[in-house]
């Protein structure tokens, strides 16, 4: 069933804008503030006030949009989007219809070992609305309304209908979130809402030019809710067009408890939202030098990073794919193999030890006592074979909780590997006279005995014996 | 153009107003008039003439990214019909 048609899907993300201030009033746009006390006459849409535009919105919406290869709008201005709702106390909404600031962009995703490229159609500025609270009880009772949210700065990010699967689907909203951090313009957290995501859905048979029907899906509060809503959305249609039904244009709400998506009836009032153009703003000119100026301070971004991990590194696909999802990440593992040269070795415990370690510890990379410098030094330690793979694990785990050096730590706990020979022929022969079923046992030809016996070698020696010489020792005396 | 009491009834259900028969007829007389007041406009050829959002010749009016203090919630909230806790109540709204 799923060949049959072809789903065509597309995204609209909301993207709240890292500014200190609201997008047309000095309110503070921090998070998690007492209701209604990060509010204005402007804000609140009260008669006689007028918005001002803050600069910075300007320098982070054109910085995303040169990220995302779009062109920017020499001249752009905003539009009044005219609906009612309680959560919108001017009863309109200051966004951009036809002069967004950013326009026909695109950027590469990589899904399946493949470059997609996807279409940015546009990138537009507006404020968000306010927030409003039901008693989900008492359902006749009044609705609670806290305006601290009005007037923060938005980035609307809308992609082509170039999506054809809810895989991809992810990948792009995690490749646009990617950027969004990497250009330090968003902090895109989904659950705090300053990075929302929208879904236009259709499906058509595969091999057909025309688009189907499509319903916009809305209310999916993480990466897993948009895979799994569009997924839900998809099977939804293609059941409908196959019993001979119609689907219906229309929003629809993702129900994350009942995994469905349902209709949004009160907003079945075909949307007419009369824009036109916003009086009390002036148009916005931006001149050529100053989007210059914005361009040269891009940093480099994931896609290009990945590329050169995969490169440059060596790396696998998926490693570098994890390496350089993160700017952070990207950077530690960089600053680490310029110390330690291997870089395979680096991303095996960048990715595994470490990322297993802060998450446990519920710490973030910035946080954590592990510096790239000290991780480098305890891998330098396993390569000259001063310390065994063992060790190493126990060190680390150290250097997580005391942030010591590895050396120090090595010294104190007396983990220096024994390649002595004479200290390492005392263990094996002991193990050997301790354990004659398993000396038996390999004699026999049962290979695997061995390991049996190096488990106790490296258990008396308290884990401080290198395997690799005991191991040979073993074959050599069992010969 | 010809205006239909259907138009003045979508106008009124957009704007939230409830109207009365009278009133739509009432209405559709006015609008049509004004409507037809404001084509007389088509007559001018406008081909060369760009269109035009602003009436005022400002460009660029921004703000630094500067908090200001917000005003005392108290007296926001008493600007309200209904408040609790700290909240503008207002009519159910439940989807
Ligand atoms: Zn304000």
């Amino acid at each position: 069933m799923e060949q049959k048609y072809e789903p065509v899907i597309g995204l609209e993300v909301h993207a709240q804008l890292k500014t200190k201030t609201k997008i047309f009033c000095g309110c503070s746009t921090v998070f998690g503030q007492e209701q209604n006390t990060s509010v204005c006459p402007v804000c609140l849409g009260l008669p006689g006030t007028l918005p001002v535009l803050n600069e910075k919105v300007v320098e982070l919406g054109v910085k995303t949009g040169l990220a995302f290869n779009c062109h920017i709008a020499g001249q752009f201005k905003f539009d009044r989007k005219n609906y009612f709702y309680p959560d919108l106390p001017k009863a309109y909404q200051i966004s951009q219809f036809d002069k967004p600031l950013c326009y026909e962009g695109s950027i590469e995703i990589h899904v399946n070992g493949e470059d997609r490229k996807i279409e940015i159609v546009r990138a537009h500025l507006e404020e968000d609305a306010g927030k409003l609270l039901h008693d989900e009880q008492n359902r006749m009772s009044d609705s609670c309304v806290d305006y601290n949210r009005t007037g923060t700065p938005l980035l609307e990010i809308v992609s082509g209908p170039d999506l054809r699967s809810a895989e991809e689907a992810h990948a792009y909203l995690s490749c646009v979130k990617s950027i969004l951090k990497y250009l330090e313009v968003s902090d895109c957290n989904m659950q705090e809402g300053s990075l929302r995501c929208d879904a236009n859905i259709s499906v058509r048979l595969v091999g057909q030019d025309k688009l189907g029907v499509k319903t916009e899906i809305k209310n999916m509060n993480s990466f897993k809710a948009v895979e799994k809503a569009i997924n839900y959305e998809i099977k939804r249609q293609i059941e409908l067009i196959e019993n001979g039904e119609k689907v219906v244009q229309e929003t629809r709400l993702w129900n994350a408890d009942e995994g469905k998506t349902r209709s949004m009836r009160s907003k079945e009032e075909a949307h007419d939202y009369r824009y036109f153009p916003e009086p009390d703003l002036p148009y916005m000119r931006l001149d050529g030098a100053f989007i210059e100026r914005l361009k040269a301070t891009l940093p480099e971004l994931p896609h290009a990073r990945f590329q050169r991990f995969v490169r440059d590194f060596k790396l696998s696909e998926y490693d570098a794919s994890v390496l350089t999802a993160e700017k952070d990440i990207a950077e530690y593992f960089e600053t680490c193999v310029s110390i330690f040269s291997d870089a395979k070795t680096v991303s095996n415990w960048v990715m595994g030890d470490l990322m297993k370690a802060l998450n446990e510890g519920n710490k973030s990379l910035s946080d954590n006592l592990v510096t790239p410098g000290r991780l480098a030094e305890l891998l330098g330690l396993v390569k000259d074979q001063t310390i065994s793979l063992r060790s190493a694990k126990v060190v680390f785990g150290e250097i997580f909780l005391t942030g010591k050096s590895a050396k120090s730590i090595v010294d104190e706990k007396g983990l220096v590997q024994i390649s002595d020979t004479s200290a390492l022929e005392k263990i094996v022969d002991d193990v050997i006279k301790k354990n004659p079923k398993s000396v038996a046992d390999f004699k026999g030809g049962q290979t695997k005995a061995i390991s049996f016996l190096m488990g106790q070698a490296m258990k008396m020696s308290q884990g401080k014996a290198n395997p690799k010489l005991v191991n040979e020792m073993i074959k050599n005396k069992l010969s | 153009m010809p205006l239909s009491k259907k138009d003045i009834e979508y106008t009124s259900t957009l704007a939230h107003v409830q109207l009365s028969e009278k009133e739509k007829t009432l209405y559709l007389g006015q609008l049509e008039s004004i409507l037809k007041y404001i084509e007389k406009l088509n007559e001018l050829d406008t081909t060369n003439v760009l269109p035009m959002d602003h009436v005022l010749d400002l460009e660029n009016v921004f703000r630094k990214d500067e908090i200001k203090p917000s005003v005392n919630r108290d007296q926001v909230l008493n600007q309200a019909p209904k408040q609790q806790d700290g909240f503008f109540l207002v009519p159910p709204v439940i989807e």
